[in-house]
C-alpha cells in the first residue's frame, strides 16, 4: 500500500503561474464540463418506449437558454468586464436576426455563413454605437444606450429593404453543405456547437493581454488609463465584441424562428438580458448561462404555480388566471429586484460558495 | 406651410414640455438628494393616476377627497420605495441601483396592468370641457389647467429649496454628503423626505396628464421622455431639467411638424428626442446647466 513515491496531495494546489490561469481549475471541473457537453449531445436523441426523453417544449427550452445565452455572454462582457452599462442590448440581438435574414434572403449566401456574417455586421454598428461610449460612462452611458434602442427600433420599422418593415422577414433554415437542418431535435446541435465555441472564446478572452485590460478599465479607468491602456479603443473594443455575441446570437433565433418579426426586440428584452447576467453574475462566464435559464424557467414555474393552485378551489379564480402574463412580467422585475438586494454577486457566487463547502467536506475549516 | 398648425403644435409643445419639465425636475431632486437614477419615474405618475382614477370611480368620492387620498398614498409609497429597496443598495455600484429601478420599473407596469387592464379609461368629469378661444387658437381648459398647475408646482419647488428649512437640508445634502450630516442632517430622513416629495409631485403630473388623455400604460412613457429633458438640462440642474422639458416639448412637436408637413416617415414624434439626446451627449454631456464632476486619482 504505502509506497515511498510522491504522496498524493490532500487538494488540487497551483504551483505555477499557468496552472493558476487556466481555464479549468480542477480535474473535477474538466470532466464536468465533458459530461455536460456529452449530456446535451445525446439527451436529444434518447428515448424511452418509443418516446422522445425530452419533449418538443423541454427542448424549444433548451435551445432559448442557449441562444439566449450568448447574447447573455455577451452582455456580461461589456458590462461585467468592461463596467460599461448598456440598456439597448435587444436591439443588437435584433439586428443579428434581421442581418442574417438580409444577408440569406438578398445574397442567397447560404445560412452557415449568413450567421458570422451577421455577427461581424452587428459588431460594425455596435463599434459606432459604442463611439459616444468612448467619451461618456456610467449612467449616461445608460441613458445613451436607451436612446439607441428607441432609434434602432424605429429604425427596424422603417427599413423596409433591411427588415421587410411591419410585416417582418422570413429566415431560412439552417442549412450546412447543402444538407439541411430541419427541426428542433437536430437545431439543438447547431445552438450547441456555437454555445461551446463562443463561451469557451470569452473565458479565453478573459486570459489575455485585451481581456485584462478591459477589467482595469472597469475597476478604476484613470489608473488604467496611466498603465498606458487606449481606453477609447477598449470602451469600442467591449462594445464591438457585446455587439459580435448578440448578433450571432439573434442570427441564431432568427433562424430558429424562421420569422424576425419588429415588435420582438424591445425595451423589455433588454432589460431581461440585464436581468440575466445580473442574476447570474456580473463578471462571470458560466454565471451568463445560469443566469439565462434562470430567467428563462421562471415564466415556466409561474405558469407551472398558477395552474396548480388554479386546479384547487379557492385558486380557480378569472383575476388569478387572466392574471398569469403579468405574473410572468412582475416575478422578472421582482427576481431583478430582490437579487440585487440579497445576492448582488448572482448565481455564480453561490455556486462557488456550495463548491468551497464540498471541497473540503467534512472537515470544513 | 400650414402656420395655425405650427402655432397649435407649438402651444401643445409647451404645454407638454410643462410637464415634461415637472417630471423632469422631481427625477432632478431624488438624483440630487441622494444620487440614484431613477428609471421609474413614469410609473410614479402611472401608480399616481390609476389610485386616483380608482378612488375617485371605485368609490365614487369627489375630487376633492380622491386627490389628497392620492397624495398621502404616494408620500407613503415613495419613502416606502426609498426604505425598502433603495437603502439596501446604499453604496453598491451604479449598475445595481440603475438595475433595481428598472426591476421597479417593470414590476409596477405588469402590477397596474393586471390590476387595472390595458385598455385607456378616461377620468370622471371634474372640469368643464368646452373649448376657449385664445388669440385665434382653440385651446382645452384641461391643458391651461395644467399649464398652470406646472408652473404652480416649479414656484413650489422654488420656495422649498429657497426659504423651507427642510429644502435647505437637502440642499445641503446634495453638496456634501458628509458635511451635511455632521452638520445635523438626519441624512436618512432626506432621503427618504425626497423620494416621497417625487412620488407626490410625479403623481400629481400622472393625475393631469390623465385627466387630459385619460389613465393607460402610456403615461409611464413620460419616465422615458424625462432622460432627454434632463440630459439636456444637465442631469443635476433644477433649473436645467424645466428648461429641458419645455425644449424636448416643443421640439418632439416641431419634429412631428416637419415629417407631417415634409418628411412623411411617419414617427420622429417619438424618435427625435433620442436623437437630440445623443447629439448632446457627444457634445456637450454635462448638457445647458450641469456641473462637470472632475474626478481626482
Amino acid at each position: 500500500m504505502a509506497t515511498a513515491g510522491t504522496p498524493l496531495p490532500s487538494g488540487e494546489f497551483h504551483t505555477s503561474y499557468r496552472a493558476d490561469m487556466t481555464i479549468m481549475p480542477s480535474r473535477m471541473s474538466r470532466w464536468f464540463l465533458v459530461l455536460g457537453v456529452a449530456l446535451m449531445l445525446l439527451l436529444p436523441q434518447m428515448s424511452f418506449g418509443g418516446e422522445y426523453l425530452v419533449s418538443e417544449y423541454a427542448l424549444s427550452m433548451l435551445i432559448t437558454i442557449g441562444i439566449f445565452g450568448i447574447a447573455a455572454l455577451g452582455l456580461n462582457i461589456l458590462v461585467g468586464f468592461s463596467g460599461q452599462i448598456s440598456l439597448g442590448h435587444s436591439a443588437f440581438f435584433g439586428f443579428g436576426a434581421f442581418a442574417s435574414a438580409w444577408i440569406n434572403n438578398s445574397f442567397e449566401i447560404p445560412v452557415f455563413w449568413s450567421i458570422p456574417l451577421a455577427g461581424l455586421m452587428t459588431t460594425a454598428v455596435g463599434m459606432i454605437v459604442g463611439i459616444p461610449a468612448a467619451r461618456i460612462k456610467g449612467l449616461y452611458l445608460a441613458i445613451a444606450t436607451l436612446a439607441s434602442q428607441f432609434i434602432l427600433e424605429d429604425f427596424f420599422a422603417r427599413a423596409e429593404w433591411f427588415t421587410g418593415g411591419t410585416a417582418g422577414a422570413l429566415a431560412n433554415s439552417f442549412s450546412i453543405f447543402g444538407y439541411e437542418v430541419l427541426g428542433d431535435r437536430s437545431y439543438i446541435y447547431v445552438v450547441l456547437a456555437y454555445v461551446v465555441v463562443m463561451y469557451a472564446l470569452a473565458a479565453n478572452l478573459m486570459r489575455t493581454r485585451d481581456g485584462r485590460a478591459m477589467i482595469a478599465v472597469r475597476d478604476h479607468y484613470l489608473s488604467a488609463e496611466m498603465m498606458g491602456i487606449n481606453l477609447t479603443k477598449y470602451r469600442i473594443l467591449s462594445f464591438g465584441i457585446s455587439s459580435f455575441y448578440a448578433g450571432i446570437g439573434g442570427a441564431l433565433w432568427g433562424h430558429y424562428l424562421s420569422f424576425v418579426s419588429v415588435e420582438g426586440f424591445d425595451i423589455l428584452l433588454s432589460i431581461q438580458f440585464l436581468g440575466m447576467i445580473i442574476i447570474g453574475g456580473l463578471g462571470s462566464v458560466m454565471g451568463s448561462l445560469m443566469g439565462t435559464a434562470f430567467l428563462v424557467l421562471l415564466p415556466e414555474i409561474m405558469e407551472h404555480a398558477v395552474s396548480t393552485v388554479g386546479k384547487t378551489d379557492w385558486g380557480n379564480v378569472p383575476w388569478l388566471r387572466d392574471g398569469l402574463a403579468y405574473f410572468k412580467e412582475m416575478a422578472i422585475g421582482l427576481a431583478i429586484i430582490l437579487f440585487l438586494i440579497f445576492e448582488p454577486d448572482g448565481l455564480a457566487h453561490r455556486w462557488r460558495l456550495i463548491k468551497a463547502y464540498w471541497k473540503l467536506y467534512p472537515f470544513s475549516y | 406651410m400650414n402656420t395655425s398648425l405650427l402655432i397649435q403644435l407649438l402651444v401643445n409643445g409647451l404645454i407638454v414640455g410643462a410637464l415634461y419639465g415637472v417630471v423632469a425636475m422631481c427625477f432632478v431632486l431624488i438624483y440630487k438628494a441622494t444620487q440614484v437614477v431613477n428609471f421609474a419615474q413614469g410609473e410614479f405618475l402611472l401608480v399616481g393616476a390609476w389610485v386616483c382614477w380608482w378612488v375617485m370611480t371605485d368609490l365614487g368620492l369627489p375630487f376633492w377627497v380622491g386627490f389628497p387620498a392620492t397624495l398621502i398614498f404616494m408620500l407613503i409609497f415613495g419613502v416606502l420605495i426609498q426604505v425598502v429597496v433603495l437603502r439596501p443598495l446604499i453604496g453598491e455600484p451604479i449598475i445595481s441601483i440603475i438595475m433595481v429601478t428598472v426591476g421597479l420599473s417593470i414590476f409596477f407596469q405588469a402590477l397596474m396592468r393586471w390590476l387595472f387592464g390595458v385598455f385607456v379609461k378616461p377620468y370622471p368629469q371634474i372640469f368643464e370641457t368646452e373649448r376657449v378661444n385664445i388669440f385665434g387658437l382653440d385651446v382645452e381648459p384641461v391643458y391651461i389647467m395644467s399649464l398652470i398647475i406646472s408652473i404652480m408646482i416649479m414656484l413650489g419647488f422654488a420656495w422649498f429649496f429657497k426659504f423651507s428649512r427642510m429644502g435647505l437640508a437637502m440642499r445641503a445634502t446634495a453638496f456634501d454628503q458628509q458635511v451635511a450630516q455632521s452638520m445635523g442632517v438626519s441624512i436618512k430622513q432626506v432621503f427618504a423626505i425626497s423620494w416621497a416629495i417625487s412620488a407626490m409631485v410625479s403623481a400629481l403630473a400622472g393625475v393631469v396628464v390623465g385627466i387630459v388623455n385619460g389613465v393607460s400604460s402610456i403615461i409611464s412613457l413620460f419616465g422615458i421622455k424625462v432622460f432627454p429633458a434632463v440630459i439636456v438640462g444637465g442631469l443635476d440642474s433644477v433649473i436645467g431639467s424645466i428648461i429641458g422639458g419645455l425644449i424636448i416639448g416643443v421640439l418632439e412637436n416641431m419634429a412631428q411638424f416637419v415629417d407631417s408637413e415634409f418628411l412623411n416617415w411617419g414617427n420622429m414624434y417619438t424618435v427625435a428626442p433620442f436623437y437630440v439626446l445623443i447629439i448632446i451627449l457627444m457634445v456637450k454631456p454635462y448638457g445647458l446647466f450641469g456641473t462637470k464632476d472632475i474626478e481626482r486619482v
